[in-house]
């Protein structure tokens, strides 16, 4: 189905199941260890060979040559793939640098051999046994120094990399307040519980790839074209995710390496990237230098708003998008944003959890605290003071046919002026949350409070993130005892997919929830939206919704009656007088509705976007500069919440995931050698549990007709956009430091610390 | 290759196994079971914590064939479909997971960490090292942080352990 204009009353609004905080449908197999990953399907492939990867101990250059002579007699040794023997290679659309280096190296940890064995063990020891030459070349490894010949990069997701509206220079310069600042944030890494793992089977020349994978489809198209065969000859299959957050977006070395392992040992071959592989091997978010400029008047309306943004990537590479919340979250008259893409030489920049919102809300958010200071109001007022019921700087994603649009100029802004949201609660976030939070407690005065060695302070900012809508289809069974089974190749990736889906199906058809049953995650079902930018619970279950509107159709039809005067509630299904069992009208053969949702105008008209705000405490140690998260709270606005327990589960994970991003995630980079030194998880440090206080979330009741006919929108990556911003004006309200370089390790506070009384 | 006997989940296992064999990939890639989780295989994540002889250990740290005899309990040993174990469903309850694959970890890590507390086992933030430690959420934090959910579902798992213990202590 169509969606193009707004939804109206339709049986989701009935919210007997959707809506409602109903526990995990695959809760049990996951507590029980029952939920089978990547690397666990010991039946589908008896006796599989084990790969064990080797990447590249150079960042850029080449192989002079490769020595696997040892390695071949090797106990256990099956085969061992290179780029040599690996016949002609494709690459995937979705992906920057090759996934099998060699001769040429993009990047350090760039795999350039699979060896496969017998055992694990063997397929480890012979690794260690393969000798290579390399020849280095200079590589670009820092971004500040690369940073002033960057050029403008061509675009950002979901918008133009520059924009302009009215005269920012001018408005700035005559601006009575400003503030020129300049924000740091460094190379983060998704470290997913799970490594990315594949096991790959052939039959004749049809691959099937068991696989740990966000996007199936995508994984296919990719698969398929790296290995240069057909898509119809790749199948994926991909349950259950351990964790991606942006990290399995794509197709990764495992399920490439295990593809041609398993050709080259004509057996099915399992591959998991070692943890220490993964952070230079495969993607991660890339560091950003941000330069914020604001002018206000006096009384603290914003008259120029600027936002530069540099980042790196590898050649043909991506920046991120840092400036895009800056053209859609404060008013102002006169504005510019400007994203810059230098070539660096380390492994490949992409999406991790809310690219470009995540980071540049980082910045621009300690950027409101601090000129709230400098005007002398209260943070929150400043925000509501700002808020804008129209889009300020409308700077659509680059079209083929309108090269205006590349540039972003001011023409093209004008045609977007006016633009609404389709819901915009900021204010409302931001009022609710001062009020629970107990925000009117809180000193202006930096240092003000202390408790006993502990320095507190509180912290807030704003909460924004876009709300994208694709194409998702689905496949729905009605079998004859009124049990139904939704297909899609729709991911749970932690994300609740499975529970919210079957929530869609049991409102729907008015069938009891543990009589949905969902399969997910396998290229042979419809294609779906896959998860990725917080897009997927809302298309997954339009999808869903479209599939089980036709299947009452169908099941109106063969009643001989008009769906629309079908009552679907308690397995039956009523119309008049009659009262039939829904197993029944389905009879024997049962019923198969498939259909897909496909997004319209409305996407274009209205500006669809999540908002919230976050309200932090922390203790900073007054001696040692410890910094301990007290408090949290999210208030978040994101449409019609269809689970509110997983739901706040993602804001939680993300809210944690800020927290991280804060106070202690970083990739080391190497300068001279151009890598992530601190490549595990002892050394990339993740919150553990001592680090994250209760967390409390807070959903406005909202519904968005705008979005879809679920009235949804995504709240997983809202949850991270503007925490870490909370927490340093947390520290700073603390301590009276202001960092702005992230994170904020304690030797950053040291020096501006009080002295110890 | 060395013979190594253990028994796992109550039953009896004898396996032949390369010595440098760890005791998780014994019990994922030679008994299939793969409840017991593989996220860093080196000791820094704690996916892979199984009980033995009573203990919390991480089965990626340790060689099968040094636990000759011992007694293993892996997340498939804790509860039945029928029949979750108060752990598991408290998990289930206050939805203290999200992708799934730290939860064996987190899980088998709670049961024996309860233990721990019980027998007054003091940890890094117990107070007062002569009287019996009490099971605070601050205690439960401590002894938990071995155990990485980069999902986070960790205010949720502190609930739901909090729950367990409270009728257990
Ligand atoms: S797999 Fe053993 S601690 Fe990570
Ligand atoms: S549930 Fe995903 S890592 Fe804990």
């Amino acid at each position: 189905m169509k969606f193009e204009t707004p939804a109206t009353e339709n049986p989701i609004d009935q919210l007997k199941v959707i809506g409602k905080a109903t526990d995990r449908v695959e809760g049990p197999f996951k507590t029980m260890g029952r939920a089978r990953y990547a690397y666990e399907w010991h039946d589908v492939a008896k006796n599989p060979a084990y790969g064990y990867v080797v990447g590249s101990a150079i960042a850029k250059g080449r192989i002079r040559s490769i020595d696997l002579s040892l390695a071949k007699v090797s106990h256990g040794v099956l085969a061992i793939v290179t780029a040599e023997n690996a016949g002609k290679l494709g690459k995937g659309e979705f992906n920057t640098a090759l996934l099998l280096g060699g001769p040429e190296i993009q990047h350090y940890h760039q795999a350039v051999a699979l060896v496969v064995a017998e055992t694990f063990e063997q397929a480890r020891a012979a690794a260690g046994q393969i000798r290579i030459e390399y020849e280095k070349a200079p590589g670009a490894f820092d971004l500040a120094a690369a940073k002033d010949s960057a050029p403008m990069a061509d675009k950002i997701t979901g918008g133009v990399a520059a924009s302009k509206v009215g005269d920012f220079e001018g408005a700035f310069a005559a601006a009575p307040v400003q503030l020129d600042a300049t924000y740091t944030t460094p190379d983060q890494s998704h470290a997913m519980m799970e490594p990315h793992s594949s096991l790959a089977k052939w039959e004749g020349d049809k691959l099937t790839v068991w696989t740990s994978n966000q996007m199936i489809d995508w994984g296919r198209g990719d698969l398929a074209k790296t290995l240069n065969i057909p898509k119809e000859n790749v199948r994926l299959i991909s349950p259950y995710i351990g964790g991606g957050f942006g990290g399995k977006l794509f197709v990764r070395a495992d399920a490439v390496l295990a593809s041609l392992g398993a050709r080259a040992a004509q057996r099915p071959v399992k591959v998991a990237l070692q943890r220490a592989l993964m952070p230079n091997n495969t993607t991660h978010r890339p560091a950003t230098i941000q330069r914020i400029r604001l002018g206000t008047t006096r009384e603290g309306k914003i008259t120029a708003i600027g936002h530069d943004s540099w980042s790196g990537d590898l050649p043909e590479g991506k920046p991120d998008g840092a400036v895009h919340q800056t053209r859609l979250l404060y008013a102002g008259e006169n504005r510019m944003t400007a994203t810059r893409l230098a070539v660096l030489d380390l492994p490949e920049a992409n999406a991790m959890r809310a690219p470009g919102e995540a980071t540049g809300m980082m910045a621009l958010e300690i950027a409101m605290d601090e000129l709230a200071e400098k005007l002398g109001i209260d943070p929150v007022e400043l925000r509501i003071l700002n808020d804008t019921q129209v889009v300020p700087d409308d700077a659509s994603p680059p079209s083929k046919d309108d090269p205006q649009d590349r540039k972003g100029d001011t023409a093209a802004n004008q045609a977007g002026k006016g633009k609404r949201f389709s819901q915009r609660q900021f204010i409302e976030c931001l009022r609710l949350g001062a009020e629970r939070f107990g925000w009117n407690k809180r000193s202006a005065k930096p240092a003000a409070n202390r408790d006993g060695m502990w320095l507190i302070g509180q912290g807030v900012a704003a909460a924004y993130r876009g709300n994208q809508t694709t194409k998702s289809a689905a496949r729905v069974r009605l079998d004859s005892r009124g049990g139904v089974i939704v297909e899609t190749d729709m991911t749970d990736i932690g994300t609740g997919s499975y529970t919210v889906i079957a929530q869609t199906a049991a409102e729907m058809l008015g069938v009891p929830l543990n009589r949905v049953l969902v399969r997910l995650g396998d290229s042979s079902f419809p294609v779906s939206s896959g998860s990725g930018g917080q897009w997927g619970a809302n298309c997954s279950t339009s999808g869903v919704y479209a599939a089980c509107l036709k299947l009452r159709e169908m099941v109106a039809q063969k009643l001989g009656v008009s769906a629309t005067d079908a009552v679907f509630s308690d397995g039956r299904v009523r119309v008049g007088d009659r009262d039939v069992p829904l197993g029944e009208v389905a009879g024997s053969a049962g019923l198969v509705a498939e259909d897909a949702i496909e997004f319209g105008k409305l996407a274009k008209e209205y500006q669809q976007s999540t908002f919230g705000a976050h309200f932090v405490e922390v203790g900073v140690h007054v001696a040692t500069g410890e910094t301990r998260v007290r408090r949290m709270l999210a208030v978040c606005a994101a449409g019609r919440i269809l689970n509110p327990k997983a739901a706040r589960s993602q804001v939680i994970g993300a809210m944690t995931m800020g927290v991280g991003a804060a106070l202690m995630e970083e990739l080391a980079v190497d300068k001279r050698l151009g890598f992530f030194v601190n490549h595990d998880m002892a050394t990339y440090e993740v919150p553990v549990h001592a680090d994250i206080p209760h967390q409390d979330v807070i959903f406005l009741d909202e519904t968005d007709p705008i979005s879809s006919p679920m009235k949804a929108k995504g709240v997983a990556e809202l949850g991270i956009c503007g925490v870490a911003a909370a927490v340093a004006n947390a520290i700073y309200n603390a301590t009276g430091v202001r960092v702005r370089d992230y994170p904020i390790t304690l030797d950053k506070l040291l020096d501006g610390l009080p002295d110890v009384a | 290759m060395s013979k190594v006997s253990l028994t796992v989940n109550g039953q009896a296992c004898d396996l032949e196994l390369d010595n440098r064999t760890t005791l998780l990939d014994a019990l994922r890639e030679h008994l299939h079971l793969t409840g017991t989780k593989k996220g860093c295989d080196q000791g820094q994540c704690g996916a892979c914590t199984v009980i033995a002889g009573g203990h919390r250990i991480n089965s990626c740290l340790t060689l099968a064939v040094m636990h000759q005899g011992d007694s293993i309990t892996t997340i498939e040993g804790l509860g039945t479909p029928e029949k979750l174990h108060p752990m598991q469903a408290a998990f289930v309850k206050c939805d203290g997971f999200q992708c799934g694959y730290c939860t064996p970890g987190q899980i088998c890590s709670a049961v024996a960490m309860l233990d721990e507390v019980k027998a007054g086992i003091p940890s890094h933030v117990t107070a007062d090292l002569t009287s019996h430690p009490q099971l605070t959420t601050d205690e439960i934090r401590e002894r938990m942080s071995g155990n990485i959910c980069r999902c986070a579902a960790y205010s949720n798992i502190i609930e739901a352990i909090s729950e367990v213990g409270r009728g257990e202590i």
